[in-house]
């Protein structure tokens, strides 16, 4: 790791300040993603500035169907809460599936989609819920916050402060994991609301998570896994590495997608 | 057996260290004065040093050195070799290319060392590393062997055109065609053995201190062979005579192989404290691990096994590349033949056998031996062959197997070993049994109505441990004899310590010896210390590998205890005015046999010590020690039985079920066994299914450089396992024992695989059957 300093922030305005104030700065949360980066030597930041003592930025709140979940809860938080289990178990179980114990204590739902890692998890649920992403300057829609590989619609001092979704009536997640990181090889979150059925793809895509409108659509005829029959997904614009080809990526997607289904018709 | 002796399930003693975290490891050592080092490393897979510029990195903060490989060699530091001689079949010797502990023209793999930086910090010595400027002049690079061998392929090292290291043959060539020409079934196939990465728990380490004072140098390092590591490097690195140099390996937190070899890192560490006057340390981050530890097996192989009209084997012809790397690695040589190509009868009569090798420079890390070394190699061969035929031929796996299975011993083999006893249809029966294998149809129609392909394989493994037999492996071309030896001194007041030149790393030594201590001299344990890994201490050794510790390692303390034994029954005789062959040596206490006189072992110790009464021209001291150098090798055997079930959607396989029936001969502490069977099979279940080593084939870039691309074995890949053992005495050594470290990992990939192929419908499987591999060979039939 190179040299860097630290600094804890108590309040967003303060955080973002203390990055203005910084040479190259950077936000940093559960640090499960940046701080093996920087010990790689892969990303050197002049400055560290701890978005975790941000009372803010905590805690899971309801009102009726919408949920609100602060970007500096932790994916363990997520995946224990009750009252969430209880009107959207998916993303608990989303939660409660990414990394292991160590990594579930420590990283957020804030950094991970700040990140968008093309094989995390929770920007397919993001995306499927049609969920908004509340920052320190605006609220985005999930549409239009993922803007490819490790990009989003984020500027550098903007802070993501929570996310907030209504309940779906329905929804499950499947995740088929790359049997070396676990992250998600192939990972598929559908979501049945009243104005339709949204299918979100994580890990398979080239430019990241994805909709997949074909998936979506024949959903919303008959929201069963057998409607996914028969239908075969195009390989281009899928991710080819040495754990999965382009071809066996798109298969995943529809038997991730058939298992979703089940899971949340479960 | 006493409740500590021989036989019983002691806990082991070293774990109480282990596991509240005060073992002591090469890191934990610091000396006063002590600075770090870090390597500059090759990024490029093949290239020309044109030139190295360090003064920006001297001039770093912190810094104490920057050397590198002209400033090594100016100083004598010599190449780095491979120990077995081999010779190709046209008479030629094995054709080695010069390896530098520091590059100096040219670097053939990517994280090769070229330069290294001593500094007061390891991140100081980082920031400087990285201003270390060398100009590379880019090569084309090969990395897959059977490439490597083309014409026009890219050259490795001018002393071996065409990239070929031996091409070396064992077996009669012209029996085998001609008994292949009239077999009435010849199986055939291409059988490639995945290249694996160790990854041992502790990375590699090295602390190279040198005296001015005495001219003497001391290394602690992770070594599995201390001695051996100090042989090598005073007789061909001229780093010091062996009398100027210590070699001490600590606590290691496991070696599979790995830390067999002389690497680059300790020589380096060495000559730089002498050069800089201040002790060096150097630990392996885990991307070095990866890129520069011995990488295992890498065979590609093909087959023809043929068989009579009543499915008999007649004849086993193999034609194998094996990719040995960059540069030949310390045994890098004898892995793919003499540990290979001699373990090819299996268990089976097979008349007539012939292997051809070839071996191979590529742009990749140095291949060595690995957790069975050459037989898990030929046993996944010969059972994946085996259970092939059986389906070609239509009949059950274990009936082809047990009509050939070899019955009478001693069994010579037409690829020189010979078998000295073995029972092979009781492990196999056993194995049977414990898997329930008559049930298996019920439960694969079960599975069939869950969605589920279920399949059964097997694996009847054997393989030649307890290395060796030193005469034997010298005509074989071993640079070193394969004996061990031991010490054991008995202390003034009775308690024992064994020094012995095996080395412990993950094994269990230190509650194994002192069970066969206890056992025969009626201590408790708590009052044996083992000694080991240090060679200022320790008198001399050959170390741990190739299941040898317990085969070869004890049976050195047996002889010595012998020694023991007999000088201290003198004594109590003549202390006790008995005849000596009345005594006996029972629960601590020194015996008449048949009377109540007795004397407490601790006062035979004393008296032994004070001399006061010793009989007439006896030394003082009850102190004694041995060398054993086996008679032959001992020949473990087993059968594996795997039971899978494949998700055909997702290709996904789960194993179900797992039994082992092996047989170790006697066995000492069933408890360490069963461990060392559990870790030998998890590291066979994730050759099989989970672990690939892959080099980006046009660049030469190690793709699975870190735990997130390379697939270890997690709890959660493996089921419990059923261990059983069967015991057929090994009659070439006291104890009867076998060795039982590598037998996991040689035996149970071939079981995997072949259940996965049972329950998929064909035979058409390479190793690793990751989910993706598996569900392309459904597909492959179109299903
Ligand atoms: C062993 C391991 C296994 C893992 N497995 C999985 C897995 O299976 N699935 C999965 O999805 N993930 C996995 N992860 C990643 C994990 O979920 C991370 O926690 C997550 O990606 C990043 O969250 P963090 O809070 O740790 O962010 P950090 O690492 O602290 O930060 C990541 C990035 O986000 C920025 N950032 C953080 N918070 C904010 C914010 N509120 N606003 C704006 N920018 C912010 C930081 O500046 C940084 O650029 C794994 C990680 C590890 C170490």
């Amino acid at each position: 790791m190179y040299q860097t300093t630290y600094h804890r922030a108590s309040s967003v305005a303060e955080a973002v300040k203390l990055l203005a104030d910084s040479g190259d700065g950077k936000f940093v949360a559960g640090g499960q993603t940046l701080i093996p980066t920087m010990k790689q030597r892969l990303a050197a930041p002049t400055d560290l500035i701890d978005l975790r003592h941000i009372s803010e930025l905590k805690g899971i709140s309801f009102s009726g169907n919408e949920v609100r979940i602060g970007a500096g809860t932790t994916h363990a938080e997520v995946a224990s809460n009750a009252a969430l289990a209880g009107i959207c178990p998916a993303i608990c179980h989303l939660a409660g599936h990414i990394g292991d114990p160590h990594v579930r204590h420590m990283g957020t739902i804030g950094g991970s989609l700040a990140n968008n890692d093309p094989a995390a998890d929770y920007p397919a649920a993001v995306l499927a819920l049609g969920a908004t992403v509340h920052t320190s300057k605006r609220s985005i829609a999930a549409d239009d916050f993922f803007a490819g590989l490790f990009t989003t619609a984020l500027e550098e001092d903007e802070i993501i402060t929570a996310v907030s979704f209504t309940a779906p009536e329905k929804a499950g997640y499947a995740k088929f994991p790359n049997p070396a990181s676990r992250y998600a090889l192939t990972g598929v979150f559908v979501a049945k609301r009243p104005d339709g059925v949204r299918v979100a793809v994580t890990g398979a895509g080239e430019d990241g998570v994805f909709r997949a409108e074909a998936l979506e659509q024949a959903l919303s005829t008959s929201f069963d896994p057998s409607a996914l029959n028969g239908i075969s997904l195009p390989y281009d614009g899928l991710l080819s590495d040495i754990h999965a080809s382009a071809e066996y990526r798109a298969h995943l997607i529809v038997v991730m997608a058939k298992r979703a289904v089940e899971a949340a018709n479960a | 057996m006493g409740i500590e002796g021989i036989g019983a399930r002691v806990t082991r003693k070293e774990d109480r260290r282990f596991v509240t975290g005060l073992g002591r490891y090469v890191d934990d050592m610091v000396l006063p004065g002590m600075k770090h080092a870090v390597f500059v490393r090759s990024p490029h897979a093949h290239a020309k040093i044109a030139g190295i510029r360090t003064d920006q990195a001297r001039a770093m903060p912190g810094i104490i050195a920057v050397l590198t490989g002209p400033e090594l060699k100016a100083d004598g530091i010599g190449n780095l070799i491979c120990g077995w001689m081999i010779h190709s079949k046209d008479g030629t010797p094995m054709r080695m290319g010069a390896w530098s502990p520091l590059a100096v023209d040219r670097v053939r793999y990517v994280g090769e060392a070229v330069a290294v930086v001593v500094a007061e910090t390891r991140g100081q010595a980082r920031d400087a590393a990285e201003k270390v400027e060398v100009d590379y002049e880019e090569l084309p690079a090969v990395t897959d062997a059977v490439e490597a061998l083309k014409p026009g392929a890219p050259q490795l090292h001018p002393e071996a055109e065409g990239n070929l290291i031996f091409d070396w043959e064992l077996g009669d060539a012209k029996a085998v065609d001609e008994a292949l020409a009239s077999a009435a079934h010849v199986t055939r196939m291409r059988i490639v053995n995945n290249r694996l990465i160790p990854n041992a728990m502790e990375p590699r380490a090295a602390l190279g201190h040198y005296d001015r004072a005495e001219d003497h140098f001391t290394l602690w390092t992770t070594s599995q062979n201390p001695h051996v590591a100090r042989l090598v490097m005073s007789a061909f690195y001229n780093v010091a005579p062996e009398n100027k140099l210590r070699v001490i390996a600590p606590d290691v937190g496991g070696g599979f192989g790995s830390k067999i070899y002389i690497y680059p890192e300790e020589i380096v560490c060495l000559w730089a404290s002498k050069r800089t006057g201040v002790p060096v340390k150097w630990t392996a981050d885990r991307t070095e691990s990866f890129m520069c530890d011995a990488h295992g097996r890498d065979h590609v192989s093909e087959v023809a096994l043929g068989f009579d009209a009543d499915h008999r084997m007649v004849a086993l012809k193999v034609d194998t590349i094996a990719n040995l790397g960059a540069y030949m690695s310390l045994f890098s040589s004898c892995v793919p033949t003499y540990l290979y190509a001699t373990l090819l009868s299996g268990q089976y009569v097979i008349p007539a056998i012939h292997c051809n090798v070839r071996t191979v420079y590529t742009n990749t890390a140095p291949v060595d031996a690995y957790r069975g070394a050459g037989r898990p190699e030929a046993t996944y061969l010969i059972e994946r062959t085996v259970e092939t035929a059986a389906r070609e031929l239509g009949i059950s796996p274990a009936k082809l197997r047990r009509r050939n299975f070899i019955r009478e011993f001693p069994y010579q083999t037409p690829v020189i070993l010979n078998y000295d006893t073995g029972d092979y249809e009781a492990s196999l029966e056993a194995a049977l049994k414990a898997a329930d294998y008559a049930g298996f149809p019920a439960r694969r129609e079960e599975a069939k109505r869950r969605g589920k392909l279920r399949g059964i394989g097997m694996s009847c493994y054997i393989e030649a441990c307890g290395l060796a037999p030193s005469q034997a492996v010298g005509s074989l071309g071993a640079g070193v004899g394969l004996w061990e030896s031991a010490e054991v001194r008995v202390n003034m007041a009775g308690t024992i310590e064994v020094l012995t030149g095996s080395h412990s790393h993950g094994q269990g030594h230190e509650t194994t010896f002192a069970q066969v201590v206890a056992d025969r001299l009626g201590v408790p344990i708590e009052q044996v210390s083992i000694i080991h890994g240090d060679t200022d201490k320790v008198q001399m050794g050959m170390g741990t590998y190739g299941s040898r510790s317990g085969a070869v390692g004890l049976s050195a303390v047996v002889k010595a205890l012998d020694k023991v034994e007999a000088k201290a029954k003198r004594i109590a005789a003549h202390l006790l005015e008995a005849d000596e062959s009345d005594i006996t040596i029972e629960n601590g206490e020194v015996k008449v046999a048949g009377t109540d006189r007795s004397l407490p072992w601790a006062q035979v110790a004393l008296a032994a010590y004070t001399a006061h009464n010793l009989p007439t021209g006896m030394e003082p001291g009850l102190k004694e020690s041995a060398f054993y150098d086996p008679a032959n090798f001992t020949f473990p055997a087993g059968c594996h039985i795997a039971e899978v079930e494949v998700d055909p959607e997702t290709g996904h396989t789960t194993v179900v079920q797992f039994v082992a029936a092996d047989d170790f001969g006697n066995i000492i502490n069933p408890m360490i066994v069963e461990g060392q069977v559990h870790g030998g099979v998890a590291q066979g279940i994730g050759q099989a299914l989970l672990e690939g080593c892959r080099y980006d084939p046009a660049s030469g870039q190690l793709i699975t450089a870190s735990y997130m691309d390379y697939t270890m074995p997690r709890a959660a890949d493996l089921p419990s396992f059923a261990v059983a053992t069967t015991n057929t005495p090994c009659p070439n050594n006291p104890l009867g024992i076998k060795g039982c470290g590598e037998a996991g990992a040689i035996g149970s990939p071939p079981a995997i695989i072949n259940a996965i192929t049972d329950a998929i419908g064909t035979n058409d499987l390479s190793m690793p059957a990751t989910p993706q591999a598996v569900w392309e060979a459904i597909r492959r039939q179109g299903h």
